[in-house]
């Protein structure tokens, strides 16, 4: 992957960027990179990175009342973006410069159809006739692998799918032919096999046109797909550039060794567990939406037929892409949804047709996505932690006492008690969020993505968290994920499922190691570097 | 192999502990308080607002005599030592019934917000929650909007006859549906909420989970559309009485001294201007609260506070 000695499209010098008005520290600081033509500049780091503010000032769309350029130069094409005028910096974006952004659906304007969304940057910036634009869009369509553009061309953004949205946004951004592609997390909001689509398709046209592409991600698996060079960002600082080569297999520095070892493997690590007694059996369940109408069936079936058993000290996980029903079943479970038939056997006892709830909620808790939405922003860390102990009849100095030691077992200090939860980091809500559940000692917990929304470093850490209370308390655990490297490092078992049907199940070795099914194998195909060990910074070893 | 391996384990989670500096959460009422005496606008409001509630509760003490004192001798007189403001048709001291009247115009603006607050949190819970009651319920709310509130009042006052309570119930209940219709879209929009499934999933019981969780984030619209109700219950009022159909007569009401002055406002235009005056100050002075009210608790502005 080295590319020849060709011209610097993009070159970032020295440039520091502050809070305005000027803050305590600055928010970038002393950075320095450049982008060839042709080249893919991968930009990674953890949030709080800083590496999506220094792209945003590269496209000159930092918020003008927040933040600021203090020092610096970036130069595109040896012109100073920073020293441009408002209409020059419009021409540059049009013309060297575009962007494809995280979410596809907020990128795009629902009320006009993806045709016109792109023939609209060909009206605004060339000089073409109706009928050649629309060539030229349908001709762009066909380019990033659209099916039936005449279709494409006429829909609406929500009639399509979040890749196809992602495509779309794509085509806008090349259609002008720019010298530089910014494209930050463009992948993060997909599928893995989306995914692995998109990012060949951003590498297809790359080629084809001599892009530069500057791609910021969190996301080393997509980095080690992608990317020729890497730059590597911790807290407004640069830490490490390299080559993608040379970062994977030998970081130079300590955080960058830390950052790729944080990758989880995708190698099984844990065996099945015993035949421990069953704590849940999940029988033929079906969850149906809507009602079926007397002459249309309008009803849609997210689960059916779904059976599995969790065992004690058993981590099960519960694998798909999205809208495959993996949270509807773990919604079911805990009767946040009621299921449509079948049967939920929790401790022998059927739940399903439970109408008091309150008895089952004790045994088996549920673990959120969202650390940031699922605490009560006006309650406190202790308030929170001990409203269930409290609503089960526990007196408040003996709550307070098991909820301080069970922040203590999620690495926090007791004393956070009285803080609230805006004072916390996305993985230290989560680290509550978990105590929460777990104080309620449990026999079952439902982790529904719950480690999605964290930082790799941080991830890992949470995983660990998993891994030590299951040791320590015994509990089991359901697994709600779509990441198969996280399944990988925590599951014992493993339940795949498509369109609300398990496709495969069984010990997680078996399953991801020697799948049986092709759904499986096209999932693991489509995780991202596959064949490389972050940990041992060197490719996989096949004999296991 | 040439690479030192990686440690088996992550770091282990450091124990950071966040920033002290943010640890004392800036909210609650002292903040707020703050907040809205930042600037001048609201400050005079307040000063305005907080004048009237004072004379209105020292009334006897500001040199009024007895504002329902009819003296014939005495009609339509101009102002002087004697009558600060002169009298009226029937020789009542103005200035004396201005500042009585005050009392009647809070107490029923006040009495409005607490009554149409109480019935319209409650139809808001019960709606919001339950969706067997919002069909009920809700019905029935839209029914009573789409009567005018001037109109519902004059029905009601005109069933049950003219005192302070009947007329604070008039004005209350075209308010009612406002406010249950708001707290029911706050309710809703709360309900799937990660941290209030969060807290079914802890076994928390309804009227717990509403409380804690559901009715902290109807304060701050509550507040503000408070005032509003606050200022519009004042001027209902006011209406009312000038229709002849508010509070009795010879009780001092801003509404009532319009009404009385209406026949002589060729004569002795003071009759309407004071107390009309008085109205627009209080309903200003509030209604500018209530706006820099609104900014504050804005959450995209809350931030900032």
């Amino acid at each position: 992957m080295t590319t020849p000695p060709s011209q610097v499209v993009l070159s970032v010098e020295d440039v520091t960027i502050d809070t305005r008005p000027a803050g305590r520290k600055p928010i970038v600081r002393n950075i320095s990179f450049d982008v060839r033509e042709g080249e893919t500049l991968c930009i990674v780091g953890e949030s709080g990175s800083g590496k999506s503010v220094t792209s945003m000032a590269v496209m000159g769309l930092l918020p003008k009342d927040a933040l600021q350029v203090t020092g610096g130069r970036i130069l595109l094409d040896g012109e100073d973006v920073l020293q441009a005028t408002p209409a020059r910096i419009r021409e540059l974006r049009a013309q060297k410069v575009a962007m494809v952004f995280q979410e596809p659906m907020t990128a795009l304007n629902p009320v006009k159809t993806a045709g016109a969304q792109i023939d609209e940057v060909l009206r605004l910036h060339t000089n073409l006739s109706a009928a050649e634009r629309r060539q030229k869009v349908l001709h762009m369509l066909e380019r990033v692998h659209l099916p039936d553009v005449e279709r494409i061309y006429k829909s609406y953004p929500h009639q399509l799918s979040g890749g196809q949205r992602q495509r779309i946004v794509i085509a806008m951004a090349l259609i002008l032919r720019p010298r530089l592609l910014l494209a930050d997390e463009p992948t993060t909001a997909l599928d893995v096999t989306t995914q692995k689509q998109i990012l060949r398709l951003i590498k297809e046209l790359q080629e084809e046109e001599k892009t530069a592409v500057v791609f910021v991600t969190h996301d080393f698996g997509v980095v080690s797909e992608i990317a020729d060079r890497i730059v590597v960002m911790n807290r407004g600082d640069l830490v490490e550039t390299g080559t993608c080569a040379e970062i994977l297999s030998n970081p130079r520095q300590d955080y960058t060794r830390m950052l790729v070892a944080s990758v989880p493997s995708l190698i099984p690590r844990c065996v099945p567990v015993p035949a421990n007694p069953k704590v849940l059996e999940v029988v033929a369940l079906e969850k149906r939406y809507g009602k079926k109408g007397l002459y249309r069936d309008r009803s849609v079936l997210a689960a059916q037929n779904i059976s599995f058993t969790v065992r004690k000290g058993e981590i099960t996980g519960i694998i798909g892409e999205s809208g495959s029903g993996k949270s509807t079943v773990a919604r079911c479970v805990m009767r946040l949804t009621d299921p449509s038939g079948g049967a939920i056997v929790l401790n022998g006892h059927d739940i399903v047709p439970l109408r008091n709830l309150r008895p089952m909620r004790q045994h088996v808790q549920y673990i959120f996505q969202d650390p940031y939405r699922s605490l009560n922003p006006r309650r406190t860390i202790g308030q929170s932690l001990m409203e269930g102990l409290l609503n089960y009849g526990l007196r408040e100095t003996e709550a307070a006492r098991k909820a301080a030691a069970t922040l203590e077992l999620v690495n926090l200090p007791a004393e956070v008690m009285n803080r609230y939860p805006h004072q916390f980091s996305g993985g230290q809500r989560q680290r509550i969020a978990i105590a929460r559940a777990v104080v309620m000692e449990p026999d079952l917990l439902i982790a529904d993505e719950a480690v999605s929304a964290l930082d790799v470093t941080v991830q890992a850490q949470v995983l660990q968290l998993f891994e030590e209370i299951r040791a320590r308390t015994g509990i089991s655990i359901l697994f709600i994920t779509h990441d198969l490297r996280v399944a990988a490092q925590i599951c014992n078992t493993i339940v795949v499922m498509q369109d609300g049907r398990i496709v495969e199940q069984g010990a997680a070795r078996d399953v991801l190691a020697a799948p049986v099914q092709a759904y499986t194998r096209s999932l693991i195909d489509a995780a991202p570097a596959p064949d490389w060990d972050f940990q041992n910074f060197r490719p996989v070893s096949r004999a296991l | 192999m040439t690479q030192t391996p990686a440690p088996d384990t992550p770091i282990p989670p450091a124990r950071d502990l966040p920033e002290m500096d943010s640890a004392a959460p800036d909210g609650g009422f002292g903040a707020l308080v703050r907040g809205v005496l930042s600037s001048w606008p609201s400050r005079i409001s307040a000063l305005v607002l907080g004048a009237i509630i004072l004379m209105a509760v020292l009334a006897p003490f500001l040199g009024t005599t007895d504002p329902v004192a009819i003296n014939p001798a005495l009609r339509l007189q101009g102002s002087g030592p004697e009558h600060w403001l002169g009298t009226d048709s029937f020789g009542r001291d103005v200035y004396s019934r201005i500042v009585y009247g005050a009392r009647i115009s809070l107490a029923v603006g006040a009495g409005t917000v607490l009554v149409s607050l109480l019935f319209g949190v409650f139809f808001g819970v019960i709606t919001g929650y339950f969706k067997w009651a919002d069909i009920i319920v809700m019905r029935f709310m839209d029914g009573l909007m789409a009567i005018p509130g001037i109109l519902l009042a004059i029905a009601l006052v005109a069933i049950s006859g003219a005192t302070l309570t009947t007329v604070l119930i008039a004005i209350s209940v075209p308010e009612i549906p406002r406010i249950a219709r708001m707290v029911r879209s706050v309710i809703l929009g709360v309900k799937n909420e990660p941290y209030v499934e969060a807290a079914s999933v802890l076994g928390t019981g309804v009227w717990k989970m509403v409380w804690r969780h559901m009715l902290p984030n109807t304060v701050a619209p509550l507040l503000v559309q408070g005032t509003y109700i606050f200022a519009s219950a004042i001027m209902t009022e006011s209406i009312l009485s000038f229709l002849g159909a508010g509070i009795p007569p010879e009780t001092p009401s801003w509404g009532n001294m319009m009404a009385d002055g209406r026949t002589f406002f060729l004569l002795k235009p003071e009759l309407i201007l004071y107390p009309g005056a008085m109205v627009s100050l209080t309903v200003l002075s509030v209604n500018m609260l209530g706006d820099v009210l609104r900014d504050r608790l804005d959450p995209r502005m809350a931030k900032r506070l």
